[in-house]
C-alpha cells in the first residue's frame, strides 16, 4: 500500500516536471507551429545555470535568474536564429531547432566538461518532511511539488484572466487568427519561444539536482516529452497536462510494482526455457521496460487514434 | 550518342574512380575512410529519397540501417558456426530485405502523416529501437554490441574478405549498384509523384493518389537501401553497436545529406564523402568536431538551404547565359572567403583553447592549435585569436553584403540579356 | 436521360454553423453548369463537399449513379472526377511537363510504377505532350511552375485537372484575378477542354458564366434558390433580389 501511495507521489511529481516541459513546447508550437527540437537542451541550460549560480550564490536567487537568463536566451535565439528560417517552412524550423540541440550539447560540454556536474540539492532540504511506515519523503520533494502547483496555478490564471493569455487561447483553438494579431505577431512569437524556455529552465532548476546534471540530460529526456505531446494530442494543453501525469505514473508504477510478463508470453507458448531472444522476452518485467514504455504508448497511440487523447488537429 | 554520354558518363567515371581510389591512397587509414564513405553514400542517398525526393523528415532512419546491421552479423555468426550458408556478397541484399520489411510495417504507421509529426514519430521509433539494445540481449548484447568474422569458406576465387582492400571492392561495387539503382527510382512514374508529395501533397490527392501510399512506398524503398547500406557497415567493421541504431546515426546521416544538399542527387553524395572524411580524421585531432559539425549544419540551415550542391548548381543558369559573368563575382567570393577563414581560424583558436581548459585529459596548461604549440594560461594567444575573430567579423560587415549586392546585380543583368 | 451527378440533401455544418443547408441538384451529363453566388454563400465549400476534401454531414452524394459521399479525394478523381482550386494549387518546384505528367500518370496506368521509366512510357508523354500544346503552354515546357505568371499559373491549374481525363469537369474560379485578355484566352481554353464533357464551375465574372453555361445554379446562404437556362436565371426575380441585382453594377 505505502510503494502505491509512494509511486503516486513519485509519478505525479515526474508528471509534474513533464509538463512544465511539455506546456511551454506546446505553447510555441501552437502558436508558431515550430516543434522545438531542443525544448530540453533548455531545460539542461537551466540546470547547468541553476548549479552555477547556486555555488557561488545559492540556490534560491538560482532559481528566479536560472530560468529568466534560459528565458532570455530562447529569446534571443528565436529572434537571431528561428526567425530567418521562417520562410524557409515549418521543416527548416524544425531542422533549425534540432541542430541547435545538438550545438547546446556541445556548448555544454565544452563550458561544463563531459561528466556530470555536482549539482546537489540544498542541505536543508534533503531531511525527511513526512515518512509512511519508514519511507522518507523529503522536504525538496514536496518544495519541488509545491513549486509545480504553482506554476500550474500561475499558468492557469495566465491564460484565462490576462489579455496575453485570451489572445494566447484564441491562438491555441484558431491558429489561423494568429497572423490577425497584427503588427505585433513577431513579438508574440519572440516572448512566446522565451517564455516557453524559461518553464523549461525553471523545469531544469528543480529537477536537475533529482534527476542528475549531464550533457546527455537533454537527449534523454527531449523524445519523452515529444511523446508526451503526441499523446496528450498536438496543440492542447489539457491533453499535454494528462498525458505528462500519465507517463509519470507509468513509468513509477512500472519501476516499483516489478511486474513480470512472462504469463502474458506464455499464452503464447513463449517461455524461458526455449533460450534465446524468446528467453529475453519471457524474461521481461514492467521495470526492465519502463524506458520503452513511453515509445510503446506512443506507437499504440498512433495506431488506434493518431491524432492524440485530445487533439483535434489533422496535420 | 551525346545523350548516352551525357546519361552513362558520370556513371562511367565513378566506376573508374571507384576502382583507382585504392591504388592513389592505400594505406590502411585510407582504405578505411573509403569503404566508410561507400556505405554513407548508400545510406545518404537513401535517406535523401525520404528528405529530398518525398518531403519526409526522419529523426530515426538509423533503424533500417543498424538492425539490418545486426541481423548480418548475427547471419555472419550463423554461417561461421555452420548452422546454415549463404555468401557474403549478397548479404548486403539480406539486410535490404530486413530494411524493407521494417520499414513497411513501420511505414505504414508513421507515413499517415508527413511534416512535424512524422518527425516526431520517427524519433519515437528510433528511441524505441534504441531502449530495446539494452531488453533483447540476446539479438543486441545490449552496450557491448555484437561481433562477428566476416572470412569464412569457401572462398570464391580465392577472396577471402580478411583484407580491407577485399572489403573496400565490395563495398565499392554495392554501392555504385545502389546509387545507380536509386538514380533510376528517380526517373520512374513513382519518382515523379513522390516530388509530387514534396511539392503539394494536396493537389496530389485530387489527381488519383493516395499521399499514404506513396509516402509509405518511398520510406519502405529508403529502408531497403538504408538496411542495404547497413548490411555493409556490418561486414566492414565485423561489429555492431547500439548506437549504430540511435539518434547519433540518424543525426549524422541527417547533417551529411543536407549539408551537402537535398535538392539534387549529387549532393548527399558529396556530403557522405567529405563528412565521412572528416569525421575520420578530425574526431582524433580535436574534442571540438562535433561543435563544428553543428555549426555547420545549423549555418547551413540558416543561409544555405540547398546546401553545397546548391551553393554550385546555382551558378548553372548564370553559365549557361555567359560564362564571363562568373568573373565578376571571383573577386567579391575570394574576399568573403578570405574573411570567412579568418573568422573560423579566430573561433576554432578560441573554442579549441577552451575546450583544452576544461577538458579533464589535460595534464599542464600547453596545447596545439593549428599546428602551433600554445600556452592557454598564458595572455596573448587568447588575444590574438580574438584579434583575428574580430577582424573577420568587422570585415564580413563589408564583404557579405558585397557579394550579395554583386550577385544580385548578376542574376538581373542574366535575366535581361535572357529576355531580351 | 439520367444525372451524371446527383446532391441529394447535402448538408454541411463546422462546429455550430451551417455552410450547406440541404442542397439538391442534377448535373446533366455533357452540360457546362455554372454555380454563382454571393460571397460566402457555400460555393467552394460545396466543392470541396463534392471532391472528397471535406467530409459531409448529411446527404448523398452520386457520381453515375454511383455514391461517392465521404470517399477519399484520390478515390473520386479516379471514378471520373477532376477539380480545379481557387487558389492556385500547383507544384512549383517541378517543370511545366512534370506538373502536367503527375496529371496523366494515374489515369494512364503507371500507378506507383517504380520498375520502368517515365521516360519510356510512350503513351504517357504522348498524352502529356498533347495537353501542353492544347493548353498553350509548350513553350514553357521546361520551366519550373513557381516561376510562371499568375495567369499562365492558372491554365497550369486547369492543365493538370485535364490530365486525368475525366468525364466531369470541376474549376473553382479559373478566371478570377485575371486581366479582361487573360479572361477572354481562359474562356475560349475551357470552352475547347470541355467539349465531349461535362463541366462544373463556379464563377464570379458574369461575362463568363453567361458566355459558358448551358445552366446556372444560384447558391445563396447555403441553398440553391434557382437552377435555369442563363436566359430565364436573368430573369428570375428571387435571383435578381437576393444577387444579380448587388452585382452587375
Amino acid at each position: 500500500m505505502d510503494v502505491l501511495v509512494f509511486s503516486i507521489f513519485n509519478g505525479v511529481l515526474y508528471g509534474a516536471l513533464l509538463f512544465m516541459l511539455s506546456s511551454g513546447l506546446t505553447l510555441i508550437f501552437s502558436m508558431m507551429g515550430v516543434l522545438n527540437f531542443a525544448h530540453a537542451s533548455f531545460f539542461m541550460l537551466g540546470a547547468y545555470f541553476a548549479y552555477s549560480i547556486s555555488t557561488f550564490i545559492g540556490f534560491f536567487p538560482a532559481l528566479l535568474f536560472a530560468p529568466l537568463i534560459v528565458g532570455a536566451i530562447g529569446a534571443f535565439v528565436e529572434r537571431y536564429g528561428l526567425r530567418p528560417v521562417h520562410r524557409f517552412g515549418h521543416v527548416a524550423e524544425l531542422l533549425f531547432t534540432f541542430g541547435l540541440a545538438f550545438l547546446i550539447e556541445e556548448l555544454v560540454q565544452l563550458i561544463w566538461g563531459r561528466v556530470n556536474v555536482p549539482y546537489r540539492v540544498p542541505e536543508f532540504m534533503r531531511e525527511a518532511a513526512f515518512s509512511i511506515q519508514g519511507l522518507d519523503y523529503s522536504i525538496y520533494r514536496v518544495f519541488m511539488l509545491l513549486v509545480s502547483v504553482a506554476i500550474f496555478v500561475a499558468l492557469f490564471l495566465l491564460l484565462t484572466r490576462t489579455r496575453v493569455g485570451l489572445v494566447i487561447q484564441a491562438a491555441l483553438s484558431h491558429p489561423q487568427t494568429v497572423a490577425a494579431l497584427g503588427h505585433n505577431v513577431e513579438r508574440i512569437f519572440m516572448l512566446t519561444f522565451g517564455f516557453g524556455c524559461a518553464l523549461a529552465g525553471v523545469a531544469g532548476v528543480i529537477g536537475g539536482n533529482v534527476l542528475g546534471t549531464e550533457p546527455a540530460m537533454a537527449i534523454q529526456l527531449g523524445p519523452i516529452i515529444f511523446v508526451v505531446i503526441v499523446i496528450g494530442g498536438l496543440g492542447s494543453l489539457g491533453g499535454a497536462l494528462v498525458a505528462s501525469l500519465l507517463i509519470g505514473l507509468v513509468d513509477n508504477m512500472a519501476n516499483a510494482f516489478n511486474v513480470s510478463f512472462a504469463p502474458f508470453f506464455a499464452l503464447f507458448g513463449i517461455t524461458a526455457d526455449l533460450g534465446g531472444t524468446w528467453e529475453d522476452l519471457a524474461r521481461i518485467t514492467s521495470a526492465s521496460i519502463a524506458p520503452v514504455l513511453p515509445y510503446l504508448m506512443l506507437v499504440l497511440m498512433l495506431i488506434f487514434r493518431p491524432r492524440g487523447l485530445f487533439g483535434t488537429r489533422d496535420t | 550518342m551525346t545523350r548516352g554520354i551525357r546519361l552513362f558518363g558520370p556513371w562511367a567515371l565513378l566506376a573508374l574512380l571507384m576502382l583507382g581510389l585504392p591504388t592513389l591512397f592505400d594505406s590502411s587509414f585510407a582504405l578505411t575512410v573509403l569503404s566508410l564513405m561507400g556505405v554513407f553514400i548508400i545510406f545518404s542517398c537513401a535517406y535523401n529519397m525520404l528528405l529530398g525526393q518525398g518531403g519526409l523528415l526522419s529523426f530515426g532512419h538509423a533503424v533500417y540501417f543498424g538492425i539490418a546491421g545486426y541481423c548480418t552479423i548475427h547471419l555472419i555468426n550463423a554461417v561461421e558456426d555452420e548452422a546454415i550458408w549463404f555468401p557474403l556478397t549478397l548479404l548486403p541484399l539480406i539486410g535490404g530485405l530486413v530494411g524493407l520489411v521494417l520499414g513497411v510495417l513501420i511505414g505504414f504507421v508513421s507515413t499517415r502523416r508527413a511534416g512535424t509529426t512524422f518527425a516526431m514519430i520517427s524519433l519515437g521509433f528510433g528511441e524505441l529501437f534504441t531502449a530495446m539494445t539494452l531488453v533483447l540481449l540476446t539479438f543486441f548484447n545490449g552496450e557491448d554490441g555484437v561481433q562477428g568474422n566476416r572470412v569464412y569458406e569457401p572462398r570464391p576465387l580465392g577472396i577471402s574478405f580478411g583484407p580491407e582492400i577485399e572489403v573496400y571492392y565490395l563495398i565499392a561495387i554495392w554501392t555504385f549498384i545502389a546509387t545507380a539503382a536509386m538514380y533510376a527510382l528517380t526517373r520512374t512514374p513513382f519518382g515523379r509523384v513522390s516530388n509530387a508529395v514534396r511539392d503539394n501533397p494536396e493537389r496530389l490527392e485530387f489527381i488519383g493518389y493516395s499521399t499514404h501510399r506513396v509516402r509509405w512506398l518511398a520510406f519502405a524503398l529508403s529502408s531497403f537501401f538504408a538496411g542495404l547500406a547497413g548490411a555493409l557497415h556490418a561486414i566492414n567493421y565485423e561489429h555492431v553497436g547500439f548506437e549504430t541504431v540511435g539518434v547519433q546515426t540518424s543525426g549524422l546521416v541527417l547533417f551529411m545529406t543536407y549539408i551537402g544538399g537535398i535538392g539534387s542527387f549529387l549532393g548527399p553524395i558529396v556530403g557522405a564523402v567529405l563528412i565521412s572524411y572528416l569525421n575520420a580524421s578530425l574526431s582524433d585531432l580535436t574534442e571540438a568536431w562535433f561543435l563544428y559539425l553543428g555549426l555547420v549544419f545549423v549555418l547551413t540551415v540558416m543561409f544555405a538551404p540547398a546546401g553545397l550542391a546548391g551553393l554550385i548548381t546555382m551558378h548553372e543558369p548564370l553559365m549557361r547565359v555567359d560564362r564571363s559573368l562568373l568573373r565578376r563575382l571571383a573577386l567579391p567570393y575570394l574576399a568573403a572567403i578570405a574573411t570567412t577563414l579568418l573568422i573560423a581560424a579566430g573561433a576554432i583558436g578560441l573554442i579549441e583553447m577552451v575546450y583544452h581548459l576544461t577538458s579533464d585529459l589535460a595534464f599542464d596548461s600547453k596545447t596545439t592549435v593549428f599546428w602551433i604549440e600554445l600556452d592557454t594560461e598564458a595572455p596573448w594567444p587568447w588575444i590574438g585569436f580574438a584579434v583575428l575573430l574580430g577582424a573577420g567579423l568587422l570585415a564580413a560587415r563589408r564583404t557579405y553584403p558585397q557579394v550579395s549586392r554583386i550577385w544580385d546585380a548578376t542574376v538581373a543583368e542574366a535575366r535581361a540579356r535572357l529576355l531580351g | 436521360m439520367s444525372a451524371l451527378l446527383k446532391l441529394s440533401g447535402l448538408r454541411k455544418n463546422f462546429g455550430p454553423t451551417e455552410i450547406i443547408r440541404g442542397v439538391d441538384l442534377e448535373i446533366e451529363d455533357g452540360e457546362r453548369h455554372a454555380i454563382i453566388g454571393p460571397n460566402g454563400a457555400g460555393k467552394s465549400t460545396l466543392f470541396h463537399l463534392i471532391s472528397g476534401r471535406y467530409d459531409v454531414t448529411a446527404g448523398h452524394i452520386h457520381l453515375r449513379e454511383r455514391e461517392i459521399t465521404n470517399r477519399a479525394p484520390y478515390e473520386i478523381n479516379r471514378m471520373g472526377l477532376a477539380r480545379s482550386f481557387q487558389v492556385t494549387n500547383i507544384f512549383p518546384k517541378m517543370t511545366v511537363f512534370e506538373n502536367i505528367l503527375v496529371g496523366v500518370l494515374w489515369e494512364m496506368g503507371a500507378r506507383y510504377a517504380f520498375w520502368r521509366f517515365v521516360s519510356r512510357d510512350k503513351a504517357v508523354q504522348a498524352r502529356t505532350a498533347e495537353i501542353l500544346e492544347r493548353t498553350g503552354m509548350a513553350d514553357r515546357r521546361d520551366v519550373p511552375a513557381g516561376l510562371l505568371s499568375y495567369a499562365d499559373q492558372r491554365a497550369l491549374e486547369i492543365a493538370i485537372t485535364l490530365g486525368s481525363n475525366p468525364d466531369l469537369i470541376m474549376l473553382d474560379e479559373p478566371t478570377a484575378g485575371m486581366s479582361r485578355s487573360e479572361t477572354q484566352y481562359a474562356v475560349d481554353l475551357i470552352r475547347d477542354v470541355s467539349e465531349q464533357k461535362t463541366l462544373i464551375m463556379v464563377e464570379h465574372d458574369m461575362g463568363v458564366v453567361f458566355d459558358l453555361a448551358d445552366r446556372i445554379s444560384v447558391l445563396v446562404y447555403g441553398e440553391v434558390i434557382a437552377t435555369d437556362t442563363p436566359a430565364r436565371i436573368r430573369a428570375n426575380q428571387a435571383v435578381q433580389e437576393a444577387y444579380l441585382g448587388t452585382m452587375e453594377d
